[in-house]
């Protein structure tokens, strides 16, 4: 299929959208019983008979997830319910033993917010309609296909872990006039959640774990239409650039479909990140077949007044203000704040000084070296495998004079290549500038007796010419020299002045 | 009061997964209807200022900290398993998913 310009989509067509994140609560234990939580752990080694769904097995609601559902609405400009239950979500899929999900239905604990966030300098709100407690469903292996897809798997192999972990649903208002930029603004969105997501500490919401997952509805109607045009729902869309191609694969799909006469069909899709394209899953089960009821087996949570405003008093510094701070502290332009936050960048610069690292080093670092690598590997600068606290032991062996820039380069990609921390770089390739006067001096005199006419050049003044003797030491000693004292002792040595 | 229909039961019973022949989709439309027959005459007593109720208990906010507690071993989570490999609870081709 010839999919139309994204130019000529938006030329003819008003994409609205609606994001639907998950958020996985960082708690230690799962939302309805004691079980723990951990990642990676052996398979079904966190199961109990509640989170099986064994019979005479009863639930009880974990007072931590409540209180970061609480402190997350809030955050999010929510009103939180005075009295709301949970309900049965009733489906027939081997990811949930009990045969349903305990979510919340039509009394989510958070509902009514916004939250703000900035393309290209300007600020666009994104209308939250609710936040809503639920739980984790386990992770089926489908075995027998050929890709580790369903279709031709002979069975399928079910992990429980996951299942009961609590999870924060945060849906979206339909968001209208976003026009062009609505794949930046869904982008945009998924990044200040996930920024005000760890700032309250409520979850790491590392999307490349599955902490933190993100549902894109897109629809388009014709420029000046009120009326919503039928909606695609890709599921599953597990990182910001993702979000953004996603959204804007399908707004040139609806479009291609639209123009040539077709109809959009309600369906769920699937992304692609190979090549950024979305497929047809299954078609959208509607609502009430979920046959949602009030979980019997637990009782309503009714968060009080004071409790509410108690936990307001905790909120940390929001992700926007402190960027205005930081940006402040750092004397950044508005462009170069702009660099540091699309590249992800600002914790891990934080990180990096906290560490202690000058500001100026730990931005250049993540801005330059580092934010190249990523683009090359295709990852997120948090992905890379270097620490905030390694980057600082980097930049501190450049203060004290023991790497050049060149060298510590070489020590980065030492460390991203798994070779171990800084130090042990340095050690085993032998990084370090020689200091060594003597080394040096020998070094300087043979690259002075190997390059006679060059000698000569600079004895006579033409200091210029230093360059292919410095060139000459640096080589002797693989880079590891401070090219400026060569020249320094390279004129000395020939009698010029600098 | 009308009754569940045949069209119900099928559907439902697509829902739950389960194959019922043409004269169990009868038979069990007409049990489901005396069921919500019984459950319906509740209905006739509430009166205006009672509010629906789905909990009988006056109760709010049971909730337990965050604290670990143990979990069964994964050999004693899998016993009751009709199938498992891997570690893994195995269970049949899902169909009809993608
Ligand atoms: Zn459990």
């Amino acid at each position: 299929m010839d999919l139309v310009s994204y130019e000529d989509a938006l030329a003819s067509y008003d994409p609205v959208m609606g994001l639907e994140v998950h958020v996985e609560l960082g708690t230690n234990t799962k939302m309805f019983c004691g079980c723990a939580t951990t990642f990676g752990a052996e398979p079904n080694s966190q199961v109990c008979p509640t989170c099986l769904g064994l019979p005479g097995s009863l639930p009880v609601v974990n007072a931590t997830a409540v209180e970061s559902a609480v402190r997350i609405g809030l955050a999010l400009n929510c009103e939180i319910a005075e009295w709301c239950r949970f309900a049965r979500k009733n489906y027939f899929y081997p990811d949930m033993p009990k045969n349903f999900q305990t979510s919340q239905y039509d009394e989510p604990i958070a509902f009514n917010g916004y939250l703000d966030v900035e393309v290209d300098g300007e600020t666009f709100r994104v209308e939250i309609e609710r936040a809503h407690m639920e739980e984790d469903t386990g992770k089926s292996t489908h075995v027998g296909g050929a890709t580790g897809r369903i279709h031709g798997a002979d069975h399928s192999l079910l992990d429980y872990n996951r299942a009961g972990i609590p999870l924060i649903e945060i849906v979206t208002k339909p968001i209208e006039g976003a026009g062009e930029r609505a794949p930046e603004v869904a982008k945009a969105y998924v990044a200040e959640l996930r920024e005000l997501i760890r700032a309250l500490g409520v979850s790491e919401a590392r999307m490349e774990l599955g902490q933190m997952r993100c549902d894109a509805n897109v629809s388009l109607r014709p420029i000046g239409r009120e009326k919503y045009g039928t909606r695609s729902e890709t599921k599953n869309v597990n990182s910001l650039r993702s979000v953004e191609r996603a959204v804007r694969f399908e707004i040139q799909r609806h479009a291609t479909v639209l123009k040539e006469g077709g109809t959009i069909v309600q369906e769920t899709r699937h992304f692609h990140e190979d090549d950024g394209t979305t497929t047809a899953g299954r078609v959208k089960e509607e609502a009430e077949d979920y046959r949602y009821f009030p979980e019997p087996d637990l009782v309503p949570v009714a968060p009080s007044r004071d409790w509410v405003e108690e936990l307001r008093g905790t909120l940390p510094e929001l992700p926007r203000v402190r960027r205005r701070r930081v940006q402040a502290d750092w004397g950044l332009s508005d462009h170069e704040m702009q660099s540091v936050l699309n590249a992800g960048a600002i914790d891990l610069i934080l990180e990096t000084i906290d560490a202690g690292a000058p500001a100026d080093a730990a931005r250049k670092w993540w801005m330059g070296e580092l934010s190249r690598r990523a683009n090359e590997d295709g990852v997120e600068l948090s992905a890379l495998a270097i620490t905030p606290t390694e980057v600082a032991r980097v930049s501190a062996l450049v203060v004290e004079g023991s790497l050049n820039d060149k060298l510590a380069r070489q020590v980065i990609e030492g460390v991203l290549g798994g070779e171990g921390d800084p130090d042990t770089v340095v050690e085993k390739r032998g990084l370090r500038i020689v200091s060594d006067e003597g080394a040096l001096g020998t070094a300087v005199d043979e690259a002075i007796a190997a390059n006679p006419g060059v000698a000569d050049k600079i004895r006579d003044g033409k200091v210029a010419a230093a360059g292919a003797l410095v060139g000459a030491v640096m080589k002797a000693t693989r880079g590891q020299a401070d090219a400026a004292r060569v020249k320094d002792l390279i004129l000395e040595k020939l009698g010029a002045q600098g | 009061m009308p009754g569940i229909t045949r069209e119900e039961v099928a559907h439902l019973a697509r829902l739950s997964r389960l194959e019922l022949k043409d004269e169990e989709l009868d038979h069990f439309a007409e049990q489901l209807d005396a069921i919500i027959d019984a459950v319906a005459r509740v209905g006739e007593i509430a009166a205006d200022d009672i509010p629906p109720t789905s909990h009988p208990l006056p109760l709010t906010n049971v909730m337990r900290p965050d604290e670990v507690r143990p979990s069964l071993t994964p050999q004693e989570a899998l016993a009751g398993a009709p199938a498992s490999e891997e570690q893994r609870f195995k269970v049949p081709q899902i169909l009809g998913e993608d």
